[in-house]
Parts: structure tokens; sequence; C-alpha cells
């Protein structure tokens, strides 16, 4: 079905190949799925498959690609637009049309079929990825996984024997995820189609795969079985983390193998003291008592009470569109707030001038980009300082200390997602907030990114500061979080410590969770620190 | 309504769009041959009785007051200009003092005495203007301009195509900036000055070639631009023959719509541009292979709006030939205007769409929450 021969992806300017020697074959009716750390060829990897690459993005490709019978060097996308669906990494902005049914009829209309196929095909795909009751509204109406359902419909109606899909779970909240990769299941066994993925959150997807594909730093690829791939790859969802710790043989990828390995687990883990870290938050620094916020007839924030402490680390979590981001927003005080209060140290925000109110609250937004504009890391940094009247070189400091060595002559728009989100970070930091806010800050994030991101967070909140963040990422929040605030239609509906929250729900509790249930462990290095207890000082 | 009474001809519908723009420019049409006030009013009625009965309840369909509050405005900027460049006539209403003006720009005079006359040519001439810009709006709050856009003959198909995207474009560019703009209120960056532009530019320019290069890509990959090698001899016939037929139809219609012009040879013209316009676009839509989805129907209720929109024109022609001067009251001397009976019938046809054709179907549900930071 989709054959690579020795093919090699070189993009001008760049000193290495983005892809080397990469020798694949993916029959018919397979899960693929494509691993590697941010930034190296897994979206090339993609695009070759459906001609984008290089016809579209330029570079030059050597060797052979042939998908359905026919080579990409003789076909361009638009020749392989019905044997190839592809859908990119944010589905909105490759919508054409602005109602559902004529998105996805679009690729069909491009094929020529005739109107009566298109109108049951359109009919059928409606209902094999649940949009029947969405089909004449707008598609800018809907949220982020009906989205993502009207992509993936809309590449499906021309009925192709591969679909191409780039992080089609990154951006959904749990429950979306579910629905979505429901979808791409069904597509593959009842349907025989061939699906290649690309995906950062492996807990969500790997258990699904026949195949997974790793893509080295050099540009070559090792293919595989998942459980033999996954043993040695550089990014690892939890599951396989607890795994290699535990050495088991063959590795587990769904929550159900791996407890029915984990009875020993489990019985040593009881023997031991739960991972209760008397963490004890400081005074409170942030306090919302009743804060609305609405958009005309519609209410985002219905009355939430919050308070944040100094040292604590408090997750936001909840549906796409359940009002974490207007929530953030209004605790900053540049979002509207039809009522309530928010005060920081007694000063509410919303009334401070600009320059008090970095310094009470400092928030990092959901594209972190929107606050950049200058053509290096230096000048945003130096602009920083002097925006914030602090001493030359605060900025680059905190950058220093998130991420070390990025390159300060580099173009923002060049850097790493990871690096970007630091840059953002740090900027906001120079202003020296009591509390930090941050809008999805993992979006994009591979496992070594997160890693990274925990331990600059955990630091920020040792330092003194109060931390809230929104995130759909439950392995994030289990491991870096104190507390977790649940919101649902602007309410909030759970508040508590992390552990009490995310063990109370399955859509919210981590993999490793799910494998010691009932234990209280959260995350691999707590299991890992109980299992071996750091040699007693003094007892 | 009970279900007994639903014939399938009256479901509810859109009608289609280009049977709404006929009609629209039909009364257009009836309205540049007519400076008479009470045969304007009544076309601005008919068009006004027909958008009540048949627009939606969209963001196109509410545009109509925008259209009215328009044409309010090409009124009052008529009469005012006609006050100050005060024209002849020997009514006078009120005086105004006058403005001297040096030598060279003899033969302008601003203000002085305001007379009837003027007046009355100024309302007359913005009434006919407004009332064509009202038809137009008439258009548009009747039918959604994507869907007319999605009409449009299969060799425009991807010019069609082009103005939809770009079309999408004004909103992305507002909220991008919007975003943009409460992003760097966070920051705090100098909002004035050069600085405070590059600020807000930068990014929301940077989104916008990323967003239009991700379109590029997903409209490649979905198989936009398909298309069979056209041979150099039958693209240049095409071209020839729609250029043929643009200039015919500006001359044709030119001539034509000149009521001081040999109004006889431009039929003739016209009809050649026609032809030739529709044989290019024949020959270009040949080798094109896309097909529509669920293309709007054309019944009789379709046909029933246009030739009311063509009878409003043609009466109102045909009034202008049997009674000279029935279309434009005389305003020096100033009289009373008489609605001549022909064109006013013909105009009255025009409110039939609003009794025939099937109601729109109903309004689709109320816009979701704006994902604030999205």
């Amino acid at each position: 079905m989709i054959l690579l021969d020795r093919v090699t992806v070189t993009y001008a300017g760049s000193p290495r190949p983005a892809l080397r020697d990469v020798d694949l074959t993916i029959p018919e009716g397979e899960l693929c799925l494509v691993v590697g750390r941010t930034g190296i060829g897994k979206s090339t990897l993609l695009g070759t498959l459906n001609g984008l690459v290089p016809h579209f993005t330029g570079g030059t490709l050597s060797g052979r690609v042939e998908v359905a019978g026919r080579d990409t060097r003789d076909h361009p996308p638009r020749d392989l637009a019905d044997a190839v669906g592809f859908v990119g990494q944010d589905p909105a902005a490759g919508f054409v049309t602005d109602v559902v049914e004529e998105e996805l009829a679009y690729g069909m209309e491009q094929l020529g079929l005739d109107p009566d196929v298109m109108r049951k095909r359109v009919e059928e795909t409606l209902d094999l990825v649940g949009l029947v009751d969405l089909r004449d509204r707008p598609l800018a109406d809907l949220s982020a996984g009906e989205q993502q359902r009207v992509a993936i419909g809309a590449a499906l109606t021309p009925h192709p024997s591969i679909l191409v899909l780039d992080e089609p779970t990154s951006a959904l909240d749990p429950g979306a995820a579910e629905d979505v990769l429901a979808v791409l299941t069904r597509l593959v066994h009842d349907l025989g189609i061939t699906v290649v993925l690309a995906e950062h959150r492996l807990e969500r997807v790997v258990q699904y795969a026949d195949r997974v594909i790793a893509v080295e730093r050099d540009g070559t690829v090792t293919a595989g079985r998942p459980e033999d791939v996954m043993a040695d790859s550089d990014v690892a969802p939890p599951i396989v983390e607890l795994g290699r710790l535990r050495n088991w043989e063959p590795l587990p990828l769904s929550v159900r193998d791996a407890r029915r390995r984990a009875h020993e687990l489990r019985d040593q883990l009881r023997e031991t003291e739960p991972p209760r870290d008397g963490r004890h938050p400081g005074d409170p620094v942030l306090s919302a008592r009743g804060v609305i916020v609405t958009y005309g007839s519609a209410i985002a924030v219905a009355g939430v009470d919050v308070t944040l402490h100094a040292g604590e680390v408090t997750a936001l979590m909840g549906r796409n569109g359940s009002g974490k981001s207007s929530l953030l927003w209004a605790l900053q005080g540049t979002g509207p707030r039809a009522a309530g209060t928010v005060e920081v140290g007694g000063v509410d925000p919303a009334a401070a001038p600009a320059e008090q109110q970095r310094e009470l609250v400092g928030l990092v937004p959901h594209s972190p980009v929107d606050l950049l504009y200058l053509e290096t890391v230096e000048e945003e940094c130096a602009a920083a300082d002097a925006d914030n009247a602090v001493a030359d070189g605060t900025c680059r400091g905190h950058l220093e200390r998130l991420v070390g060595g990025v390159r300060p002559d580099a173009h923002p728009r060049d850097l790493s997602e990871g690096e970007r989100l630091a840059l953002a970070l740090a900027i906001q930091l120079t202003a020296s907030p009591q509390v930090v806010l941050l809008d999805e800050p993992t979006r994009g994030l591979d496992y070594p990114g997160k890693e990274q991101l925990t331990a600059t967070l955990r630091s920020l909140a040792a330092d003194g500061h109060a931390v809230m963040l929104a995130t759909h990422d439950v392995e994030f929040v289990a491991a870096v979080a104190d507390r977790v605030v649940v919101l649902a239609e602007g309410e909030v509906v759970s508040d508590g410590p992390t552990g009490d929250v995310v063990l109370s729900s399955p859509v919210f509790a981590p993999q490793v969770a799910k494998i010691v249930r009932p234990l209280p462990w959260l995350t691999v290095p707590e299991v890992a620190a109980a299992l071996e207890p750091p040699l007693a000082v003094g007892r | 309504m009970s279900a007994s009474t639903i014939r399938l001809g009256a479901l509810p519908r859109n009608v289609h769009p280009v049977a709404w723009w006929i009609w629209a420019l039909g009364l257009a049409t009836a309205a540049t041959w007519t400076t008479n006030p009470l045969l304007l009013l009544l076309i601005l009625a008919t068009a006004g009785v027909v958008v009540a009965a048949r627009r939606t309840d969209s963001p196109w369909g509410r545009s109509f007051r925008v259209y009215l509050a328009l044409g309010a405005v090409v009124v009052a900027i008529r009469i005012v200009f006609r006050v100050l460049l005060a024209g002849g006539g020997d009514t006078t209403v009120f005086g105004l003092p006058e403005l001297s003006l040096p030598s060279w720009l003899t033969g302008v005079t601003v203000g002085g005495p305001v007379t009837l006359e003027a007046l009355l040519a100024g309302l007359y001439d913005g009434l006919r203007l407004g009332t064509m810009l009202v038809c137009v709006g008439a258009a548009n709050a009747l039918a959604n301009p994507k869907r007319l856009l999605r009409a449009v003959p299969g060799a425009l198909y991807e010019m069609g195509t082009v103005l939809v995207v770009a079309a999408s474009m004004g909103p992305q560019l507002a909220q991008s900036s919007e975003r943009v703009r409460r992003a760097r209120r966070l920051r705090g960056v100098p909002t004035e000055g050069l600085a405070g532009l590059r600020s807000l530019v930068v990014p929301v320019l940077e989104d916008a070639f990323e967003r239009s290069l991700r379109l590029a890509a997903a409209m490649d990959s979905r198989g936009y631009g398909r298309r069979q090698a056209v041979a150099a001899r039958h693209r240049r016939t095409t071209a020839a023959l729609v250029v043929a037929g643009v200039l015919g139809i500006s001359i044709g219609a030119y001539v034509l719509l000149d009521p001081t012009g040999t109004g006889d040879i431009g039929v003739p013209v016209l009809a050649v541009g026609v032809l030739s316009g529709v044989a290019g676009l024949w020959s270009g839509g040949r080798y094109v292979e896309t097909t529509r989805y669920r293309p709007d129907p054309w019944t009789w209720p379709e046909w029933a709006v246009v030739l009311a929109g063509v009878t409003a024109a043609v009466g109102v022609v045909a009034s202008g030939r049997l009674q000279p001067g029935s279309l434009a009251p005389s305003v020096a001397p100033p009289t009373w205007p008489e609605l001549p009976v022909l064109a006013a019938v013909a105009v009255l046809i025009a409110v039939v769409p609003a009794l025939v054709t099937p109601a729109p179907p109903s309004a689709p549900r109320a816009a979701a929450i704006p994902e604030v930071a999205a």
C-alpha cells in the first residue's frame, strides 16, 4: 500500500537531512503510529506520503515513494487526493467552506463525483464520525474535537485507501480524544483503511497501533511491532516507563495488559508508605470570589471561587470550551469579567495600571507566539528588560534557567515549541509576578519537554510563586500539580489535592493510577521512589 | 401549518441565489430609468416587502438595514451638495451666505439662495441612487453571497473558491489582531508609535501567512486544482470569446441604458456580447471536472422570481417610451409628480415573489461561546 525506498529528504539551507535512507513498507489496513522527539522529521515523513513533501514544502527528495501504486514523483498532492486523505495539525486552518456539510463534500467536488454519490457519502460520513446533529452548523462554532472530526470526515468522503493524520488528539480534552480515536479504530477495523498518524500523546494511542515507526534524531527510522520499538524509544508514555522499570517482557501497552502484570508490583507497593509528600502551601496570594464571564448571552464562567497559594501549582482542567481560558484571562485582569472580585495582595489586577498588573499576575497565553514580535531572541529579551525597567540580562537569565542553550540570534519562530514557550514565560517572569498563569503549556511538547516544564514550574513554586495552568494533559497534571480544579460549563465541579481529584475520576486518572488502582500512586517516579527508598538518614 | 396543506414546491428551502439577483437587478434597472419619487418609493416598498417576507436570520440577512441607512446617507449627501452648490431656479426657499471664490472658479457658487428646484432635483437624484443601492442590498439580504459564488459556471469555479477564501480572511484577521492586542497588553509592550504598530502587525501578519500556507497545503491535498491538460489553442479561443463577451456586454449596456443615446445598435451588440460570453464560459468549463454538492434547484419559483424582476424593468422602460416625461417629473417649474400607471403596475408585479416563493428554512442554531484565546 505504501512503499518508501531509500528516501532521503533535505530542506534547502538545512545542514542535515530531515529524513535519511528511509526504507518502509506499510501493508493495507494497518494503524501506524509515527513517534519521535519534537521538531524531527515526523511531519516530513507524513508529508512524503501524499506528495506535500517535496511538491509543496520544497526541499529535495531522493529515493522513491510509492503510494497506492503511484509514484509521488509524478503525482502532486492534488492527483493523490482520491487515494490519500490528509488531516493537518490544525484542522480549522484547512477548512475551505464554512458549513459542516459543504466541508465534507468539498474533496468530492474536486474529484468530480456525481451529485447523487456525494449526497449518499456525506450522509454516511456524518454517521461514521458522529456529526449528524451538527450538519448545518457553521464550522467556526464547533469545538476543537468536533472540528477535528469534521476534518477527518472531509478526508474520508472521497473514499481514500490511506488516511494520514498529524497529531489528531493533541489539542483535545480526554473525552474528545477518545471520540476521535474511536472513529480511527473503526476505520481500520471495519473499513480496512490504512491509517498513519503522528502523535505526542502516546498514552492515548500506542495501544491501538499495529506498528510503530520511530524517527530518530539523525533522520533514520526504526519500524516494528509497538512493544519492540517502544522498548528503547526516546519518547515513552508512563505505561512504557513503568514496564521498563519493572523489566516487563513483552512490554504491555494497554492498561489492561499492564494491570495483569502488576500483581507483584501492587503487593510490593502495599508494603510501602503512600507518596504523600507533605507539601504545605503558603499564604493565599490570589483570591477570587464569584467570578462571572459572559460573551453576549453566552456564559463562559458562572460564578467561580478560587484561591491560589504561594508555592502551590494548581491545574485547571475541563472540556474544551468549559471556560478555562476565560477564567485565566479574568483572573489576570486583561480579559472581561462581568461580576465578582479578584484580589492579589489587596489589589484588583483588572483595576491596576498595566505596569502593576504585570507584577501581580503574569499570563502565558494559549499561543505564546502572540507575545513575540521581534527578529531575535536577544532583542525580545532586551525589550522585556526595557519594558519592565529592570537590569539588562534579567530576562535572558530567566530564559537560561528555564532552558539552557537557546541561541541569542535565533528567530523566535524558528525555536522549538518548548523553547518558544520558555521564551514567552521568561518575558512574563521579567516583571516578577506573584502569580503565574499558563494556558495549555504542553501543546506540542514531547515527554522530555514536559519533564523540563515540570521542573520549571516546580522551581517557580519553590521560589514562592503561585502557579496555575489550564491543561488537558492528565499525565502532566499528575506529575506537576498539587491541586486540581475541574470546570464544567463554567462552574467548579471539583477542587482538591491532585491525588483525590484524579483518582476519583476515570477520565482524569493517569495511567499509573489505573494500573496500581486502588493504591494512590500517580507517576512512575513516585513508584520508583517507593520501591527504592533513599538511604534512611538519622532514623 | 397542518401537514395536508404542505405541497412539495412550498417546502421551506432557499430560492436560487441567481434568481434573487436577477430580480433585484431588474428592480435596480427600473430605478435607473426614473427620477419620479412616487415610482422610486414604490420600488423601495416592493424591495422592502419581499426582503421582510423572505430573508433569513443570518449575518447577510441582517445586512439589509445597513443598505437602507446607506441609501438615506446618499439622499442626504445629494441634497446637501445641491444646497451648497446652488443651481438655478426661481422659487427661493431660504438664503445662505454666499462664499466668495477666487476668480478662476467662475461658474461655481457656494452658498447663496437655496431654491425649491435645487432641493427637489437633489432629492430625486439622491432617491434614484439610494433606491438602486437598496435593490442591491435586497439581493444581498435574500441570497447568501457565498452560495451565489457556488452557482458560478464551472469555468469560474476556481475564481469563486478564491473569493470565498478571501472573504473568510477578514473575520480571521480581526480575530487574530484581537488576540495579539490582548497578548500585547499582557506583556506591557508600548502600544503607541512605530514600535506599537510593529508589535501588532508583525504577529498578525505572521499568523496570516502561516494560516494561508496551511490552507494552501490542505486544499492541495484535497484535490483543488486538478484538471486535464488543455491545449494552448483551446485556451486562446476561450480567452478571446470571454474578452469579446465582456466588451460586447459593456458597450451594449452602456448604449442601452443611456437615455440620450441611439439605442438601436445597443440590442444587437449586447446580444452578441452575451452569446460570446456564454460560449467562452462553456468552452472554459468543458475541461473542468469538478461537480457541485447539493446544487440549488431551479424550478418554477425561480422562474417566477426572475419573471417578476424582468417585468418591473421592462414595464418601466416601456412606460418611458410610451409616455415620455412621465418618468422624469419636471422640477423647474416644480410640479406634483404623477404615478405612471403602466410603470406602477409593473413594479407592483415584483412583489409577487414574496407570495409565491417557498419560505426560507429556519435559522441555524445560535453561535456557541467564542473560544477566548483560541
